[in-house]
């Protein structure tokens, strides 16, 4: 029973907060709504009892992505009266086009029968000593461990492009050419003079 | 006990609303950006409620890939929305006509 009033609880919270993410004026907070959406739904995972994913959203999501968001935002320097402009002129049909995804999803999932299961019973209990990161790591590291690795790649690969993408020479910035240092000649750097010796006076 | 179906019916409206923002913030791209990020919680609310209701672990697995995939996605998304705010000084995706798309 507590156990549903919270789900009630943060699920209001979490339409709040969307509803925050998509319609407030300023990208700020925008992005702090999508912090408090993201921090909401690991409460409702942790209530579903998975765990290993609610904290990774919070640690991943919330510590680094949402981070990350807030910093680009902060640092454009945007003209949000233009980007504003003609906020409301589809926003009928984006409305429209919610209420309809709503009326589809909602009424396939109550339908009877509608997935196969019953949608209206709550999930089996978990035994005492079921350790939801155990399990997942049991699994992930067996079964799906090239997948795992791909992934590892995959963020590598993400590194190395965002690096590559924001990197720029200015003009008048200094930097190594490890290259040319390595290739330098004696003669480039050092020229030795023949004079004759001076007459002592 | 909560069910099946108010997980879904929840993460329905989360998705619905995000497709709603798509549409009232189409000009601003760091805000699709969110959106989309949005979208893709509203599709893990689905896999981990799918997973914990018929015992199938392997909902979850998807999720983790999922939350790795999207934050490659943003972090390369935001990289490009610095570079294109370098070059044009707007980020408004009606003056993004370059490719004549």
């Amino acid at each position: 029973m507590l156990v549903e009033i919270l789900f009630y609880v943060f699920g209001t919270i979490l339409v709040a907060a969307a509803l925050g993410v998509i319609v407030s004026r300023n990208p700020v907070y925008s992005a702090l709504s999508l912090v408090l959406c993201f921090v909401t739904s690991a409460a409702i995972w942790l209530l579903i009892q998975a765990e290993f994913l609610a904290i990774v959203l919070v640690l991943v999501y919330v510590g680094a992505v949402m981070v990350l968001f807030l910093f680009v935002v902060m640092m454009l320097d945007i003209n949000l009266d233009e980007l504003r402009a003609g906020f409301t002129r589809f926003a009928w049909l984006g409305w429209l086009t919610a209420l309809a995804v709503i009326f589809e999803i909602v009424g396939v999932v109550w339908a009877r029968g509608g997935l196969g299961i019953d949608a209206a019973k709550g999930a089996a209990d978990l035994p005492g000593d079921y350790s939801n990161t155990l399990a997942l790591g049991r699994v992930l590291y067996t079964e799906y461990v090239y997948p795992f690795e791909l992934a590892a790649v995959l963020l590598l690969v993400a590194i190395v492009a965002a690096i590559a993408l924001t990197m720029r020479s200015r003009a008048g910035h200094k930097v190594q050419d490890i290259s040319k240092q390595v290739s330098v000649r004696a003669a480039d750097r050092v020229r030795i003079v023949k004079m004759e010796p001076e007459k002592r006076s | 006990m909560i069910s099946l179906g108010q997980l879904l019916t929840l993460s329905g409206i989360l998705f619905s609303l995000s497709v709603a923002g798509i549409f009232l913030n189409r000009k601003n791209v760091i805000l699709l950006l969110m959106c989309i990020e949005l979208l893709l919680l509203a599709a893990n609310f689905n896999f981990i409620a799918f997973s914990r209701y018929l015992g199938d672990l392997h909902g979850q697995i998807f999720v983790f890939f999922i939350l790795t995939v999207a934050a490659a996605e943003s972090a390369i998304g935001l990289a490009i929305l610095v570079v294109l705010f370098r070059e044009r000084r707007t980020i408004n995706v009606e003056d993004l006509d370059t490719l004549r798309g």
